[in-house]
This record gives structure tokens, C-alpha cells and sequence, in this order.
């Protein structure tokens, strides 16, 4: 084949491939190609797991030392780090997830214009918003699946049920990055991305992650366990400390059908901004 | 160039200020915004660590370690610092690079009469006009909590600009030097956050592993901490802030002759 | 052609044979109150190359996009590969091969992770997708470039690269969006090149363009396009007979007053243009023109006579005043 025929490509006559159906999870191609871009910063990606892990040495050298031990709601003593280590699971979950879906699809979406490109092709737009979230979602697995055996290592889990506490990451990474990529879709500019920042601070810090619910009046306490890290938080800290109830399968079915809600709205939005 | 040998070169105050109304234009875009976070984001990060886990501090007996003071007056200065040194990186990193690599910006300024020093110091004096607005706003938080001690605590707004400073022209710098953006991310997570964490804002130093205190000591943001927190609580201690002052403005200075070598190679000029 | 098409259609997949692999008919596209299409009729068939000409902002782009089933038409009807785009998008869309207007190219992949990661995307086995990227990118000439950055690459190479990555799925239709554009003589011609081949191995062309050579060189039938609406349509030899002359006599007189000039010379052609620095004359026979002007005692600074072209054709439909 000289260099310039694609003779065996376009030749008539030739078999055609005939375009193979694309079977029932298109989006993994994204996922892919999200993951090509990535290994070359793996870096980046190691580096990723840093952040919560320096919160979780900067509480446990220095401000165990300044809190005592905290009682939790069954009755159990855990020092101050163990107290919060679950919580820094759940809330660099949000973080992580929220990042991808805000920021990381907001750059593709309008600066990047990939998904002008991937609609071109036979994939739809419910397998962009699809493929984003899972692409998120390994990702996520992954460095709550590293944080949690540093937590052991550190003695800081002290129950069997821990071994599903990457699965409860994840499962918070599934409602924020469903939730952030529909949020994302209605964003015109960077400086939008400082209303994600106004909600999501309150979160990290009130959601009963640095300290425990009983501590706010009865009325914030409402407001608290309406906010959807606080639900995150009560199951990763259920999970390490065994201290595990019902309040986690309502913290479950909220974070599962916020997750959905905001996949199904990114899905049509992303068709409706891009298929004009 | 041309201009330089066919005339005597303007003033450079003369050239900043041609550029005065670009740094405007763009100032004027985002102050509000910046005004707003820059207002919550303390309060709430006081409520929560100051007041919220403070209680807990406190009824822990921990005073003694905190130099005698509860754990809001603790952390509130310390967090003013980190958050003007926060600013400071998001001022001087993905702006300088984005108007080098996007925006193209500093391109169109270098065709006229400017050269890589005026706009240097005209983009460093918007940046200075940020923090000032940071430092000053989480002031006035510091004063609603009932942290500040005046008269000394008046100072700690100047202070804290040149905490953000000594950051802002090494950032300057690097952002000047950068090639990928990714880099960005590499220094948030390997440099900003341990800073963030580590230097004395959230417990003191003295409780670190030692050889992990010296490197806390040799970062600017320690200094800063140490010196907006005793001048906020009314108790700086003059000789040792003398030094923090000076160590500071070291980081700044060579932080400006690394950005203005590096500005110029970039834009070859 | 006849004979390629059937032998193409006869080892081709197991749909029916469509020879109009596009027919519109009245079809429309607003945006909000703006009409960009508005009622248009064309028909693509199986092999041949059809070209969209139209100044900018006539509609190239948003009929193509619709076509490309990646825009819901406003009104009338469209059939593509015999599928309706609204409801089957994806399998036409599997079967085109389309290179947008701006090149969409994924800044964050290789020159080759482009087109392997967009294979992937038509259900490409990891094997074809890697021996058709080779080769496609031989096909352009951007072997050497495989492994460089997408930002690194000058307009022609990112536009090579565009072209190659709408080939990676061997698609039925290739539908190109202002190809050239904005590119240099050498890519120009060389992406003229690679598209004639394309053609003559029966891969049927859809293309939009602003430039009257590039309709000439690469389309079979064209329609001229403006504010929405088909002008003209036809072989370009066809367009030039049915709306201009023959040739054209270009008058350059040393005088201010091209128009007063000009009012004298209009039973010498079909028809008479005044520009700002000369006097056109489209007639049958031009050099009858230049030597009648002579005759009548006008001397002309320069006198030229040429053959009608498209852009003549072009002119005359869509007026001499730039569109936006
Ligand atoms: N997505 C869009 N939203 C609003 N107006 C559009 C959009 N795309 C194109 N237009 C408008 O529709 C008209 C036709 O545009 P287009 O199809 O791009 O023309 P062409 O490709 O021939 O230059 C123009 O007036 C253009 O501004
Ligand atoms: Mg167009």
C-alpha cells in the first residue's frame, strides 16, 4: 500500500466495516479516553490522594492533642482523629467527585468543546454525562480505597463493617457528581464556580465532620441533616466505628436519588446546550 | 525597543500607570464576588473552627499551649494569614498564566511602549489591591468576633498584604516560568496545602516532629501567622516581628527579580 | 460511477441500497426569532461530491449540522442514509463522517490518541481502530507528527488531522464543513488532493466553502446558498451558463467616473458592472467588447478578457456587499 491510498479503507468494493452496534455501555469509551489523558499526569494522580491525607495527619499531630476523646451517639469513646478521619472520607469524596463533574466537564463542555466532537459519533449525550460520572467514580474508588487502608494502618477504624467504607465514598461521589455535573451545565463563567464554592465550604465544615451534631441548637441541627455531606459522613463514621443504624439507609437512598436526579438533568442538558 | 532608542524612556511610575485602566477594567469585574466570599468564607471558617470545635479546645484544657489564649483568638489571626496567602496563589497563578497562554494579554501590552517590568508591578499593584481587600475584610470579621485587639490589631492589615506579597511574586515567577497548567495542581497539593495546615494557623508548630518544625519555620506563611497574630491579639513581641517583617520582605524581593527575569524571557522581551 | 456504486452497495452492509443518501426537503432551521435556514431542497446521491457555496452566515453551517444529526431541524423534512435524523441519530451518525467547521480536535490527546479514542467511539475493535489510524495517517501525511501534542500543530496539519480522524469508521458520507478555510496555498492544495482521492474511490463528498475554486476543483453539482435559501443550483460549468456570459471584459479607465463611463458602454454586453476601480462587461465574446469600446474613442488603462467563473456566478447571486 503506497502512502497515499487508504485503498483497503475506501475502496468500493471493498467490505465495508459495518459499523458495530455499540452495546449497552457506549460511555466507557469516554472513560477511556478520559483515562489516556490522565496516565500521562499520573503525578497529578498521585498527588490526588495527598490532600485529605495531610488533613487527617494535620488533626491527628495537632488537634487531638488540643480536643480529648469524643463519645459518639452509641455510647463509645474514639479519640479526636478517629472521629474525623470518616468524615475527611466522605467530605474528599464530595471534593474529588464535585471537581471532576464542576470544573474538569465545565472546561470540556465549553473551552475544550470534546463532547462537540464525541456527539459527532454514534454516542448520546446520557453517555457523556455517563461516562464522566463513572470516569469520576473509578477514580474516586480509588483514592477512598487508599485512604481507608491508611486509616487502619493508623488504628483508626475499629470495626469489620470499614471494609465498606470505599463503597459508601463512592456512593457519595455518585450523588455529588451527579448533582455538580447538572449544576455545571447552567454555568456561564469561572466566576459562577464561587456559588459551588459558597455551598460546598458550609458543608465540609458543618456537617457534623469536625465535630458532633449535638453541639448546634436544635434548629441548625434540622438544617444540618437536610445537607447531603452530613448524610455522606454519618455512613463513612457508621461504617469505621460500627456504630451502624437505619439513619444509613436513609443517608443511602438520599445520596443514591440525588446522584441519579443530577445525572438525569445533566443528560438532557448537556443534549440541550450542545444539540442546537 | 525602538521607542526606548528614539526617545529618553518614559518614567516607569509613568508607564505602571498607563496600564491603570486595564487593571481596573478588570478589577471592576470581579470585586464583588471576591468581596462576598472573601467575607463568608471567614466567618465561616471561624464559626466552625473557632467557635464550633473551640468549645471543645477550650473545655480540653489546652489553653496553656496556645500561649494562654482560647482557640478562637488562636486560630482566627493565623487564619487571616492563610487566607491572604490563599488569595495570593489564586492571584498569581492561573491569571498570569492564562494572560501569557490564553488571554494573551501581556502579548497585546508588550506591542505598545510597555515593558516587562511596568507590567509586572502593574499586575502585582492589582494583586495588592486584592489582598488588601482580603486582609481587610477578614478584619473586620476578626473585629465582629471580638478578636482584635486594637490599637496594635490595626496593623495586621498591612501585615497580612505582605504575608500575600511574599507569596504573590514567587508565584509570580513560577507561573511566568510554567509551561502546562498541571503544575499548578502539583504546587496546590504538594506546597499549598501542607502550608495551609502546617504553619502554626491550626496548633503550633512546637508540636510537629522537629525536623518537620524547621521546614514549617523556613516557610513564609509561619512568619506571617506568627506576625499578624501578635499584632491582631495586641501582643506582638517587636523584635521577633522585626525579623518576620524582614524574612517576608526577602521572599518578596527576590520573588519580584525571579518574576521580572522570567516575565521577560517569556515574552522575550 | 454507476458501475462503483453497485458493486459498493453490493458487498456493502446488509441495509437496502439509498442512492439520495441526503434529501431535504423545505427544511428549516431557527434559532429563536433567527431564520438561519429557511426552506431548503436538496438531494445527495450515492458517489458524487455536492457543494454548499455561500458567503458567511448564509446557512452552511447549520444545514450541515443538521444533517450530521447532531441539530433537530425546525421544519421540513430530512432524510439521511434513508434514516430520519430526529429519531436515529445514532445509526446515521455511525455511518458519517464529518469534519465541523472549527476542528474539534481533543487538545488533551496525541495526534494519533485523536483518532484512536474517536474510533472507539463507532464501536471500533482496539485493533481496526490502531491499523486505520496508521494508515489514515499516512493518508495525510502526519505520521511523523503521531505522538505530538494537538496544540503543536499548525492550522493546515490540525485541519489534515480532522479530515483523517472523519475518515477513522470508513464512513458512507463524508460531509466536510469549510475545509480549507483559513489555511495556506500548499495545504489547501494537498487537502484538494486528498479529498479528489477520496472521491474517485467512491466516498461520497458533502462540503461547504466560500471559495469559488475549491466548488470548481472538487464538486460535481453545487448549490449557491445565501440568507438561507438555494439561488442556484447545477454543475458549476452549468451554473456559469445559466447566470453569467460567456466571458467578461474588465475595463480600467484613468477616470473618477467609472459610472458615467460605464452608462455608455451597456449595449455592448448582457449586462454591465461598475466597481470602484473598473468597469466589468459580461458578454459572449469579450475581445468584440474591447475593440468596440476602442472604436468608440474610450481608452481603457488596461483592458483584460477573461472566461465567466463561479465567482462571477457567485457575485451576481449573492451580491457584491460583504455578508456579515
Ligand atoms: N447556535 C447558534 N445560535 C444562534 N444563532 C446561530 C447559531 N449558529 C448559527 N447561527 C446564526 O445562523 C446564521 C447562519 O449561520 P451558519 O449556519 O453558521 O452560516 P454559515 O455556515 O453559512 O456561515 C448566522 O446568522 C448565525 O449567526
Ligand atoms: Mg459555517
Amino acid at each position: 500500500m503506497t502512502a497515499d491510498r487508504v485503498n483497503d479503507l475506501i475502496a468500493p468494493g471493498a467490505a465495508r466495516v459495518v459499523p458495530q452496534p455499540l452495546g449497552r455501555f457506549a460511555a466507557r469509551h469516554l472513560v477511556d479516553r478520559n483515562y489516556r489523558v490522565y496516565r500521562r499526569d499520573w503525578l497529578l494522580f498521585i498527588t490526588g490522594f495527598l490532600e485529605p491525607l495531610l488533613y487527617l495527619l494535620s488533626i491527628g499531630i495537632g488537634i487531638e492533642q488540643l480536643v480529648g476523646d469524643f463519645t459518639l451517639p452509641n455510647g463509645s469513646r474514639v479519640s479526636y482523629t478517629e472521629f474525623v478521619a470518616p468524615a475527611m472520607l466522605a467530605a474528599s469524596a464530595m471534593n474529588g467527585s464535585l471537581f471532576d463533574a464542576t470544573f474538569g466537564v465545565f472546561f470540556k463542555l465549553k473551552y475544550e468543546k470534546v463532547y462537540d466532537a464525541v456527539l459527532a459519533t454514534p454516542l448520546r449525550p446520557v453517555d457523556v454525562a455517563v461516562g464522566e460520572l463513572v470516569w469520576s467514580l473509578v477514580r474516586g474508588a480509588l483514592y477512598a480505597g487508599a485512604f481507608v487502608v491508611v486509616m487502619a494502618v493508623l488504628g483508626l477504624t475499629s470495626s469489620g463493617w470499614t471494609v465498606l467504607a470505599p463503597v459508601a465514598a463512592v456512593v457519595i461521589g455518585y450523588a455529588f457528581a451527579g448533582a455538580g455535573m447538572a449544576l455545571t451545565t447552567w454555568m456561564r463563567t469561572w466566576q459562577d464556580f464561587d456559588f459551588i464554592t459558597l455551598a460546598v465550604l458550609p458543608m465540609f465544615l458543618f456537617s457534623a465532620t469536625f465535630f458532633p451534631l449535638d453541639r448546634y441548637p436544635d434548629g441548625v441541627q434540622w438544617l444540618v441533616q437536610l445537607t447531603p455531606l452530613y448524610h455522606g459522613v454519618v455512613l463513612c463514621r457508621g461504617l469505621t466505628t460500627g456504630a451502624v443504624g437505619v439513619e444509613m439507609l436513609i443517608a443511602v437512598a438520599y445520596l443514591l436519588v440525588m446522584g441519579t436526579v443530577g445525572l438525569l438533568v445533566a443528560s438532557r442538558r448537556i443534549g440541550a446546550l450542545l444539540l442546537r | 525597543m525602538s521607542t526606548a532608542t528614539a526617545s529618553r524612556p518614559p518614567a516607569p511610575t509613568g508607564l505602571v500607570w498607563r496600564q491603570f485602566d486595564h487593571w481596573r477594567a478588570r478589577w471592576r469585574r470581579t470585586w464583588r464576588g471576591s468581596a462576598i466570599t472573601n467575607f463568608v468564607l471567614p466567618v465561616l471558617y471561624l464559626l466552625a473552627m473557632g467557635v464550633g470545635l473551640g468549645a471543645y479546645v477550650d473545655s480540653g484544657g489546652a489553653r496553656a499551649s496556645l500561649g494562654g489564649t482560647d482557640y478562637l483568638d488562636f486560630i482566627a489571626p493565623g487564619l487571616l494569614a492563610t487566607a491572604v496567602m490563599q488569595n495570593a496563589v489564586g492571584a498569581s497563578t492561573w491569571p498570569v498564566m492564562g494572560a501569557i497562554k490564553w488571554d494573551k494579554t501581556y502579548h497585546a501590552m508588550i506591542a505598545t511602549p510597555l515593558r516587562t517590568r511596568d507590567i509586572l508591578i502593574g499586575n502585582l499593584g492589582l494583586i495588592a489591591a486584592r489582598l488588601t481587600l482580603t486582609a481587610a475584610v477578614f478584619w473586620v470579621v476578626l473585629v465582629i468576633f471580638g478578636v482584635a485587639v486594637l490599637p496594635w490589631a490595626v496593623l495586621a492589615v498591612p501585615a497580612g498584604v505582605l504575608v500575600g506579597l511574599a507569596h504573590s511574586t514567587p508565584l509570580f515567577a513560577f507561573a511566568a516560568w510554567l509551561e502546562r497548567e498541571t503544575g499548578f495542581m502539583l504546587f496546590y497539593r504538594i506546597g499549598v496545602v501542607p502550608m495551609f495546615l502546617f504553619s502554626g494557623a491550626f496548633f503550633p508548630v512546637s508540636q510537629l516532629p522537629d525536623p518537620l518544625e524547621w521546614l514549617a519555620q523556613v516557610m513564609p506563611l509561619y512568619h506571617g501567622v506568627e506576625l499578624v497574630r501578635g499584632l491582631t491579639l495586641g501582643t506582638p513581641d517587636l523584635l521577633a516581628d522585626l525579623g518576620h517583617v524582614a524574612y517576608l520582605a526577602l521572599w518578596c524581593g527576590v520573588g519580584f527579580l525571579l518574576a521580572d527575569r522570567a516575565l521577560a524571557r517569556r515574552l522575550g522581551g | 460511477m454507476g458501475a462503483q456504486s453497485v458493486e459498493q452497495a453490493a458487498a456493502g452492509p446488509v441495509e437496502a441500497p439509498v442512492e439520495a443518501l441526503v434529501e431535504a426537503r423545505n427544511l428549516r432551521k431557527s434559532y429563536g426569532a433567527l431564520e438561519a435556514v429557511r426552506g431548503i431542497d436538496v438531494t445527495v446521491r450515492r458517489g458524487e461530491a455536492f457543494g454548499f457555496l455561500g458567503p458567511n452566515g448564509a446557512g452552511k453551517s447549520s444545514t450541515m449540522r443538521m444533517i450530521a444529526a447532531v441539530s433537530p431541524a425546525s421544519g421540513g423534512s430530512l432524510r439521511v442514509l434513508g434514516m430520519d435524523p430526529g429519531a436515529e441519530g445514532p445509526a446515521i451518525r455511525s455511518r458519517l463522517g464529518v469534519c465541523p467547521q472549527d476542528n474539534t480536535l481533543d487538545s488533551e490527546l496525541t495526534v494519533r490518541e485523536n483518532l484512536l479514542v474517536y474510533g472507539r467511539f463507532f464501536g471500533l475493535s482496539r485493533a481496526e481502530v490502531a491499523r486505520r489510524a496508521d494508515e489514515l495517517l499516512r493518508f495525510v501525511q502526519l505520521t511523523d507528527k503521531a505522538g505530538s501534542r494537538v496544540d503543536d500543530l499548525s492550522g493546515g496539519l490540525k485541519r489534515r488531522l480532522t479530515v483523517a480522524r472523519s475518515l477513522i469508521n470508513n464512513p458512507e458520507l463524508l460531509i466536510l464543513d469549510e475545509p480549507t478555510t483559513g489555511l495556506d496555498p500548499q495545504a489547501r492544495h494537498l487537502l484538494w488532493d486528498r479529498l479528489f482521492r477520496l472521491k474517485q474511490q467512491g466516498t461520497t463528498l458533502l462540503l461547504t466553502t466560500h471559495y469559488m475554486d475549491e466548488a470548481e476543483q472538487l464538486c460535481d453539482r453545487l448549490v449557491i446558498i445565501d440568507e438561507g435559501v438555494i439561488v442556484a443550483e447545477g454543475s458549476p460549468a452549468q451554473l456559469i451558463r445559466d447566470h453569467s456570459s460567456r466571458e467578461v471584459c474588465e475595463l480600467r479607465f484613468g477616470v473618477d467616473d467609472h459610472a458615467g463611463v460605464a452608462a455608455r458602454l451597456h449595449h455592448l454586453g448582457e449586462r454591465v458592472e461598475v466597481l470602484p476601480d473598473r468597469v466589468l462587461v459580461y458578454a459572449e465574446d469579450g475581445e468584440a467588447v474591447a475593440a468596440a469600446v476602442h472604436e468608440m474613442g474610450l481608452s481603457a488603462r488596461s483592458t483584460l478578457v477573461r472566461r465567466s467563473t463561479l465567482e462571477d456566478v457567485f457575485l451576481r447571486l449573492t451580491g457584491r456587499s460583504l455578508a456579515d
